[in-house]
């Protein structure tokens, strides 16, 4: 039953919704617009459009270093970051320990951390440690706020996880390693793969530890703003569409599968 | 002999995590804290510490920076609050089918550079950009750009933050039964006293979570001043990198570094003092 002031309710909050997202791919568009302007400058109504500036930022050998540097950090990042997380969500929510409640507190300290300050305080480290700043030591510094995130992500999954499916495992002779490849695992993957996705996302994006940690090599996040505070070409728009349609592709295609698997596991109890 | 300390499953699972913390998290913050006993403008360890960099502090301008960022952190949680609530009301309440659709997009912008989205701002924003130059054209209207004023640094930090204060209050709102909220309509409560009595105590945790989140990263904020703001506020992440790149005087930037921690690692230890996360994450 609907009174009437329920429904002028639910149409104000769709109302306020729906402004809400044009509010946060405003700055999209804008973006998506200029990179298909064929002027030096931006100017709006954009009076000539073209493709010029995408071929030229691909056909630049520096965007290709730049590319290549952010996806081989994010690549590393995600793998570590979804082993370390994996062991660290079973301690978060699968198991019971004295220390747990204390574990999970501190598990948080890092994501309630202003960023810039980490990545400044991390520079200091690799500097009194006499390491020399690369994008490896980017990915250490990645890690460090990435760990933490992933690990809630993929204990989120495993408090639905039920104990009970290991132990039959065992009763039935499974080994240790049979069970963790048989069960754990599989149960778990819908968790270690939104994992996956976060970690190579965030490293992705992440400017401020970036900013700090990368010493000479340079990723995309930090090439951008090199050039918005001084020198603009159009390559960033372009840069900057490349970088959000690859974000929304990974995302929404990340989830379908998951939908689609979690869909074929039903249909196969059934 | 063999087995000197016995540790259970979740001892050895949270082990590889902690030590990782050790290295990449306690330590740095032990270093910043250690070298900002150090001599101004020195980049050894072992002389003699003082706390000269602190007294340099209290005596200079630095507390007008500390003061910005800490209000506009809270202006920025404000209305964000404010912004957010009724769209994750909606999202577990109102929207039904579409709600998944709509966490997704909500999603996506998390994902993309914050500089990257700023700057779609000031395409947006710019004297003949896409308002003033759409305006200039169709109303024959000369307006005066908002870009490099405060009001444009706290547009880019609601609009960056934005995701971080709408996720964790989702979650919260969820937490609240919908039996109890039928009840106390059954009972005669008005919509206000629900909202004021049941849904805002019981999602209260989420809403903490959000809070909080939102308030730390606005204070550690730093490209939003300077891409959005033309530099038109210097906010104390700036003092710091500052000291620490231009002025090369390292042990000033990480007494600064230090001030800031504490201020953050008081609220944050404060609010998650009493926090079941185990409820909070793992219910249903």
């Amino acid at each position: 039953m609907e009174t009437k002031g329920q429904r002028v309710r639910h149409a104000f909050i769709t109302a306020w919704a729906l402004a809400v997202i044009v509010f946060l791919y405003l700055p999209t568009v804008c973006i998506t617009i200029a990179s298909f302007t064929a002027s030096r400058y931006f100017q709006f109504p954009v009076a000539k459009f073209g493709l010029d500036w995408w071929e030229k930022t691909f056909n630049s050998i520096e965007i290709r270093q730049l590319l290549s540097t952010s996806i081989s950090i994010a690549l590393c990042v995600t793998v570590i970051a979804v082993t370390l997380a994996f062991f660290g969500a079973l301690a978060f929510a699968r198991y019971d320990w004295k220390g747990r409640s204390i574990y999970q507190k501190l598990i948080l300290l890092p994501i309630f951390f202003p960023q810039s300050v980490l990545g400044l305080a991390l520079l200091l480290w690799f500097n009194m440690l006499g390491l020399q700043l690369s994008w490896m030591t980017a990915v250490f510094a990645h890690l460090v706020w990435i760990v933490p995130v992933v690990t809630l992500v993929i204990a989120i999954q495993v408090y639905s996880f039920d104990p009970a499916l290991e132990e039959a495992a065992f009763d039935l002779g499974a080994t240790r390693w049979q069970v963790l490849r048989e069960v754990t695992l599989p149960v778990l993957f819908p968790g270690l793969f939104s994992g996956a996705l976060f970690a190579f996302l965030l490293s992705w994006g992440n400017f401020p530890l970036s900013l700090y940690t990368t010493g000479a090599d340079t990723t995309v996040p930090e090439y951008l703003y090199a050039k918005m505070v001084a020198g603009y070409t159009p390559g960033v728009p372009v840069l900057g569409t490349v970088s959000t349609i690859g974000a929304a592709f990974l995302l929404i295609g990340g989830y379908g599968l998951i939908l689609a698997m979690r869909r074929a596991r039903q249909s196969a109890t059934e | 002999m063999r087995r000197l300390v016995q540790l259970g499953q979740g001892e050895k699972s949270a082990i590889p995590l902690l030590l990782f913390l050790l290295i990449g998290f306690a330590a740095p913050l032990l270093a910043v804290i250690w070298f900002s006993f150090m001599p101004a403008r020195t980049f050894s360890l072992f002389a003699a510490p003082s706390l000269a960099n602190y007294a340099t502090i209290f005596e200079s301008t630095s507390y007008i920076s500390f003061l910005w960022s800490l209000g506009l952190a809270a202006v920025t949680v404000i209305l964000l609050a404010l912004i957010c609530y009724p769209v994750a009301y909606g999202i577990v309440r109102v929207f039904g089918k579409w709600a998944m659709l709509l966490t997704l997009l909500f999603t996506i912008p998390l994902f993309v550079s914050e500089n990257i989205r700023l700057y779609g701002w000031i395409l947006f924003l710019i004297k003949n950009g896409v308002l003033l130059g759409s305006l200039k054209s169709i109303f024959g209207l000369e307006l005066e750009s908002i870009l490099f004023t405060r009001t444009a640094i706290l547009l880019g930090m609601v609009y960056v933050y934005l995701p971080f204060m709408l996720f964790p209050m989702t979650l919260g709102i969820s937490m609240v039964p919908s039996e109890t909220r039928d009840a106390a309509f059954d009972l005669g409560a008005s919509r206000w006293q629900v909202f004021r009595e049941i849904e805002l105590p019981l999602s209260m945790p989420g809403i903490v979570i959000g809070f909080l989140l939102t308030f730390v990263l606005a204070v550690g904020a730093i490209a939003e001043a300077k891409v959005m703001g033309g530099q038109r506020i210097i906010p104390i992440t700036h003092d710091i990198e500052i000291a620490f790149t231009y002025a090369q005087n390292w042990p000033l930037g990480a007494a600064l570094a230090v001030l800031l921690m504490l201020v953050v690692g008081v609220l944050v230890l404060l609010a998650l003092r009493r926090f079941d996360l185990d409820r909070f994450l793992g219910r249903r």
